[in-house]
């Protein structure tokens, strides 16, 4: 298990609705956190790199002028996406520029302003992360893609509505005790019922999937500072190690895809790679993030990371086996359901939270047991980008 | 007629696969098939990412398949608003081809099941805008 790429500094701001400040501002607050934890100075720093999905705010090119507001030239700066997993694919970039010696240290800033449009709006930009061509012109939204995997998935694997609800609940649970989180009211069973005229879950949005079954829109940013195995050791008191890192991409058109009821490919890919990198395997995960942008993507990632098997990924659920106290805590910060989606910022949120737990920091949300090694899945588009990088300490 | 005719609404003007909506307008779902390596494709492209040729061909899809997965969609993106309910689905019709296309407005959802059997069919609307449906069989 090769220790060369440590995360040495976390940072994220609050996830919330209407952020009152622009995308710098809003950078800044994940920056100040990390730059704080790493304990390390602007100076230190060898190279920046920014994380968005593309068309939500006015700027173009964001690098530059987030790189300048941080105060991180004239080092180098560059711009990653792969939509909703951008900040994975950063880390992915950053590694690599560790690993090949171009740099110590580099910070990976994901950020996202979803505010500035409407609901509708915003639909229509996601449904644009799928294949404009031959798919947006019947009218396809996020939601609707998902259902598709869900319905098929359901079909085939006797998922039910009711475990696709628990892992809503599960993730209400753990966003009442994420300060940080966007959505942090309770759920209740009663909230799904479509005979409580007060269900504010059940309302369907593409059946099968339902009010409920999808995350929150917000605005956030995220940070997460890298060094090789020299700085990090100079630097940090608690290093957490890039143990494996994997990524896998898919056909954009559904018409390519192999099999619904089977999964998002790029979660098996991406995987295998960081487990195979690692010398680990599922077994020796002790807590993990995985990418629940809606509940049956939950469902799908267990099966993906082998923790449970292909169609069986109903039985966490139902055994609460992702719960804290489980034996494979999952999303024990509110998951995207309940803390929140900003796209580009959801990777090093999730990054963040596996290395609080693996520093025994993560406060109300602290896994029992002493964790020591964490993984987290972060997918891009309707399974079009996967990565899975398994952290350890 | 320009690709800008395709579905309910294109966000691409120019391709060039556009005969795909020439010959939605004579009523045929076609794909291409590459003259090389006789790799098929739907939707169409241009050049085969099997042999790397750009010399294709047209061929008419099946008309017969089944419904692998299905969506009713009861909200819209921007610009779709005044559709929903709408439901879209994939078809699979077996020899690695599949296709994806809304079904017949207004159809119940207690009437589609996934692996129903299905056909394809051209469509216009009355807007001019072409495209092809989903039907059951």
């Amino acid at each position: 298990m090769a220790k060369d790429v440590a995360v040495i500094g976390v940072g994220q701001s609050s996830f919330v609705r209407g952020y009152a400040g622009s995308i710098r501002e809003l950078a800044f607050e994940a920056f100040r956190e990390a730059m704080q934890d790493a304990g390390i100075a602007a100076k230190d720093v060898g190279a920046s790199i920014f994380c968005s999905a593309p068309e939500y705010d006015k700027q173009r090119s964001p690098a530059g002028v987030l790189a300048e507001y941080l105060g991180l030239i004239p080092q180098p700066t560059l711009y990653v996406e792969s939509v909703c997993s951008a900040s994975s694919s950063g880390v992915r970039v950053a590694y690599s520029m560790i690993k090949a010696g171009l740099h110590d240290v580099v910070v990976v800033c994901g950020f996202q302003k979803m505010s500035e449009i409407t609901s509708a709006e915003s639909q229509e930009r996601m449904g644009r992360g799928a294949d404009i061509q031959w798919e947006a012109p019947f009218g396809t939204m996020m939601p609707a893609y998902y259902a598709l995997y869900a319905q098929a998935y359901m079909a085939k694997n006797g998922l039910t509505h009711e475990d696709l609800m628990n892992v809503r609940l599960k993730s209400a649970t753990y966003g009442q005790t994420n300060e940080r989180a966007v959505y942090r009211k309770g759920i209740k069973a009663a909230d799904f019922d479509p005979s409580n005229p007060d269900a504010k879950m059940a309302g369907a949005v593409a059946w099968p999937l339902r009010v409920g079954d999808a995350c929150a829109n917000a605005d956030g940013s995220s940070c997460i500072i890298l060094a090789n195995a020299e700085k990090a050791k100079a630097f940090s008191k608690k290093p957490v190690w890039i143990l494996g890192i994997g990524a896998a991409s898919e056909a954009v058109n559904m018409a390519a895809r192999p099999d619904f009821a089977k999964g998002l490919s790029v979660g098996y890919g991406a995987a295998a790679q960081a487990y195979k990198m690692s010398g680990l395997t599922a077994k020796d995960i002790r807590v993990a993030e995985v990418h629940d942008c809606f509940t049956i993507a939950e469902i799908m990632a267990y099966e993906g990371l082998g923790f449970a098997p292909m169609g069986d990924g109903k039985q966490l659920i139902r055994e609460k086996a992702t719960y804290k106290e489980g034996r494979i805590p999952v999303n024990v910060d509110g998951g995207l359901l309940s803390k929140g989606h900003p796209i580009g910022a959801t990777g090093g949120s999730q990054m963040r939270t596996i290395v609080l737990q693996l520093r025994n920091e993560a406060g109300p949300m602290q896994v029992p047991g002493d964790p020591d090694i964490g993984l987290v899945h972060n997918v891009g588009g309707v399974g079009l980008y996967g990565n899975v990088t398994i952290f350890g300490r | 007629m320009g690709f800008d005719k395709f579905g309910r609404k294109s966000f691409t003007a120019v391709t060039k696969t556009a005969k795909f909506v020439d010959l939605l307008g004579e009523g045929k779902i076609e794909g291409t098939v590459c003259k090389k390596c006789g790799a098929k494709f739907f939707p169409p492209r241009a050049d085969c990412s099997a042999c790397l040729s750009n010399e294709m061909d047209w061929f008419a899809m099946p008309n017969k398949g089944k419904l692998e997965t299905f969506t009713t969609a009861y909200y819209a993106p921007f610009g779709f608003e005044a559709d929903p309910p709408y439901t879209m689905g994939v078809v699979d019709f077996g020899d690695g081809l599949k296709l994806f296309a809304r079904l017949t407005k207004g159809i119940k959802p207690e009437d589609v099941s996934v692996g129903m059997n299905v056909t394809i069919n051209p469509l216009k609307y009355d807007d001019g805008q072409i495209s092809f449906e989903i039907t059951k069989a």
